[in-house]
């Protein structure tokens, strides 16, 4: 009879039915977006406080050009001379004094322009000031020269090169960036995943040994049937998690939104949206015709394969992973131990991590990417970053794939092997704390 | 076939290490044998293998005259010296779970978990959590979810270490009435004292070897060495001391005054102890006569010695 089900079921249960995770379950959702709703809030009531400056202007050259905007309010002075405009900016409370002398020409007024403040002004305000300055000078200049600002506007024309592929389709600007993001998205994903869960898995099996039923279970079935069982119920578990997260969290922020009245928009601005709506928005311009292309290039990016290939990298990085965790859970007695063994674990897949954002962003299918999405360690995070940009003709090609995939079932198994070998001899060691060459002398049991 | 388990030439490595050197047994069916030996002897390791937790590197296991192979795991019941349950699972769910891992069918599982809990008066017990109960509550429930399967071969590691005493009577009892049942039933431990009464049959382990093994009242026999503990009521007990002491080896004496009684400690040349009870029949009454019998624990010393192995 297959004892295989019977353990699922029962680390599935064990880790739903904990409290903790229980209340990570649904507490989590609410927590980000109340954190999301407060940094749009404090984001808004940052923005809606106006500063109101003073303007001392004697000078004929400027008139109505500081003018009342969102965030700063103008009041002018008149008649009064320097120290009078001080005095009155400070006891009003203003932020600043703007003092604009009169002198014969406009390069001597504005050398001579002053901003007085009680502290250094913000840097948005300071630059706010110097375009209205700059504007003026460019017209007068532009008026010396004989050139009217109609002929300026039509002048100062923008330009985009033109990109296209040389089968000739359009290329489009970052879209590569865009696909690499919601490639590191996907990337992402498995890390967190292997992380948190592969976690569970070891604490679990560090609970086996410390309340010592672990030989009495062994005596009914393989070690490894038992680790299997706790790995794929550990990892069903969070999967129901993550499920719930998605679910939840995005209802309630849509129903936040709706309540509170926050614009998609400004939740992208205030940086607390997802990196791939992020990155989309602050790449696209806002022409039709363009987003358009755009949505027709990210709908052409193949997502069913990319979401096969997701599954695949997924379950087999995850695999490799937990089984390791599950060794390692195996070799200690309690958690304090497991720092020295976990570091290593780590370590490739924050690498992953780093190399995908740094170098697949720039070359998708430079030498240091292509490297690192065979290396079987760091393949299932970086090739994920790198399969949005397709497959095949211009992506990646279908020899990497397939001997990344290869390599990793072939590490898969290898790493399994040895894991479910320390995971054997490991659940029945008590009261030792092994050192790696302990550990390599297991492998030989 | 009579027995129910047959190691035969078993060998196993541990690196550099041999747990187990070249170890035959033979456990007869429905007895209690005793695996005796002092703590890293190889008893655990033994146990393993006949578990199938670990593999010989060398020789067979035979169960009920076939080679070991999985499936007769739900025929062997073990509770490991190790033991514990999961703290945080409810006690009803957890026999549920351990039963089924045994084989055993759900609802079969439930019928016979209410057996054992009625039996024990813990059916209330059902929906609480190990943590909620005391030690002696939880090793109740190791015993039940040990047995409840009714496995032919019951192995117990370290049976009565952790066992309160009223508990360990009470698991003893229940080990006992098993065994009428028709299980047969391995005690392994390096507190030979503790099972010595209730084994048929014994098999010491020394340094992964075994030294020694067979009937317990055979091997006794043989380890006997015809020594009697003797009190007779005697007013002058000089004379007797000194005839006994030409022809008998006095191996220690003394003489209470006032109850007039000479107790003394004797050691025959053979097993004929009867020309002795009758030469001192002659002289005076005697009280007490009692052969002593070697225990386990001297059996196993004396063996030890004998075998050339040095004292730790």
């Amino acid at each position: 009879m297959n004892k295989l089900p019977l353990i699922i079921k029962r680390e599935y249960l064990a880790k739903v039915r904990n409290k903790s995770f229980v209340v990570m379950t649904f507490l989590s959702p609410i927590l980000m977006v109340g954190m999301i709703l407060l940094i749009a809030y404090l984001t808004r009531l940052n923005d809606s406080e106006k500063r109101v400056i003073a303007v001392l202007n004697e000078s004929d050259y400027f008139s109505n050009e500081f003018m009342t905007n969102e965030t700063t309010a103008y009041v002018r002075y008149t008649d009064l001379t320097l120290e009078q405009a001080m005095d009155s900016t400070k006891q009003m409370g203003y932020y600043g004094l703007v003092y604009v002398p009169d002198e014969d020409n406009l390069e001597g007024v504005t050398q001579r322009s002053f901003f007085y403040s009680k502290d250094a002004p913000s840097a948005a305000i300071l630059e706010s000031l110097e375009r209205v300055f700059k504007e003026r000078l460019r017209q007068e200049r532009l008026r010396d020269l004989g050139i009217s600002a109609a002929d300026y506007a039509e002048m100062d024309q923008s330009y985009q090169m033109n990109i296209s592929t040389f089968e000739g389709e359009q290329n489009l600007k970052g879209i590569n960036e865009i696909k690499a993001i919601i490639g590191g998205g996907f990337g992402y994903l498995i890390m967190m995943f292997i992380i948190i869960y592969g976690g569970f898995v070891m604490r679990s099996v560090i609970e086996e040994k410390t309340s010592r039923i672990i030989e009495v279970i062994i005596s009914s079935v393989k070690p490894f049937q038992l680790m299997l069982g706790k790995i794929i119920g550990t990892s069903l578990a969070g999967i129901t998690q993550f499920a719930i997260w998605i679910l939840s969290g995005s209802i309630l922020l849509i129903v936040a939104m709706a309540i509170f009245d926050i614009d998609a928009a400004m939740l992208s601005g205030s940086g607390a949206n997802t990196v791939m709506g992020q990155g989309a928005n602050s790449v696209l311009p806002s022409a039709d015709m363009t987003v358009q292309l755009y949505a027709q290039q990210l709908f052409d990016i193949p997502w069913l394969s990319l979401i096969f290939f997701f599954l695949v990298y997924f379950i087999l990085g995850y695999l490799i992973y937990s089984s390791i965790y599950a060794a390692i859970g195996a070799a200690v007695d309690n958690e304090t131990d497991t720092q020295q063994f976990i570091f290593p674990v780590i370590l490739p897949l924050m690498l992953a991590i780093y190399v995908g954002f740094f170098s697949v962003f720039s070359n998708p299918h430079g030498p240091i990417a292509v490297g690192f999405s065979l290396f079987p360690l760091t393949s299932p995070i970086v090739m994920m970053m790198r399969l949005p940009g397709g497959i095949g003709d211009g992506g990646v090609p279908i020899w990497q794939l397939v001997l990344s995939i290869l390599i990793l079932i072939v590490t898969f198994i290898g790493i399994v092997w040895l894991a479910a070998k320390i995971y054997r001899v490991g659940i029945l060691m008590y009261g030792k704390k092994p050192s790696y060459r302990e550990l390599f002398k297991w492998l030989k049991y | 076939m009579n027995n129910i388990l047959v190691v035969d030439d078993v060998t196993k490595q541990y690196g550099d290490h041999t747990a187990l050197k070249h170890v035959s047994l033979e456990i007869p069916k429905n007895s209690i044998y005793g695996l005796l030996g002092p703590n890293g002897a190889g008893k655990t390791t033994l146990i393993r293998i006949i578990n199938q937790i670990t593999y010989p590197d060398q020789g067979t296991v035979f169960f009920d005259g076939k080679p070991l192979r999985p499936e007769h795991i739900a025929q062997i019941g073990y509770l490991p010296e190790e033991r514990g349950l999961y703290k945080s699972m409810k006690v009803g769910e957890q026999a549920l779970y351990l039963a089924q891992l045994k084989g055993l069918s759900k609802t079969e599982a439930r019928k016979r978990l209410k057996f054992w809990f009625d039996r024990f008066e813990i059916g209330d017990w059902w929906g609480k959590k190990i943590q909620e109960l005391s030690k002696g509550m939880a090793q109740k429930i190791q015993f039940i979810v040990t047995v409840l399967h009714e496995p032919k071969l019951l192995i117990f590691d370290e049976p009565f270490s952790g066992f309160d005493p009223i508990n360990a009577n009470i698991i003893k009892d229940e080990i006992l009435k098993l065994k009428e049942n028709g299980a047969s039933i391995i005690f392994s431990t390096h507190r030979m004292e503790s099972v010595e009464e209730l084994c048929e049959y014994i098999a010491l382990i020394h340094r992964s070897e075994k030294i020694l093994d067979g009937k317990l009242s055979d091997i006794k026999k043989v380890f006997k060495n015809n020594i009697f503990n003797v009190g007779v009521s005697i007013a002058s007990p000089n004379g007797l001391l000194d005839s006994l002491k030409e022809r008998y080896r006095i191996l220690s004496s003394s003489y209470d005054g006032q109850e007039k009684q000479l107790n003394f400690s004797i050691q025959l040349p053979n097993d004929n102890s009867g020309e002795l009870l009758g030469y001192l029949g002659s002289k005076a009454n005697v009280n007490n006569f009692l052969e002593t019998i070697p225990s386990a624990n001297e059996i196993f010393i004396r063996t030890i010695q004998n075998k050339g192995f040095e004292n730790e």
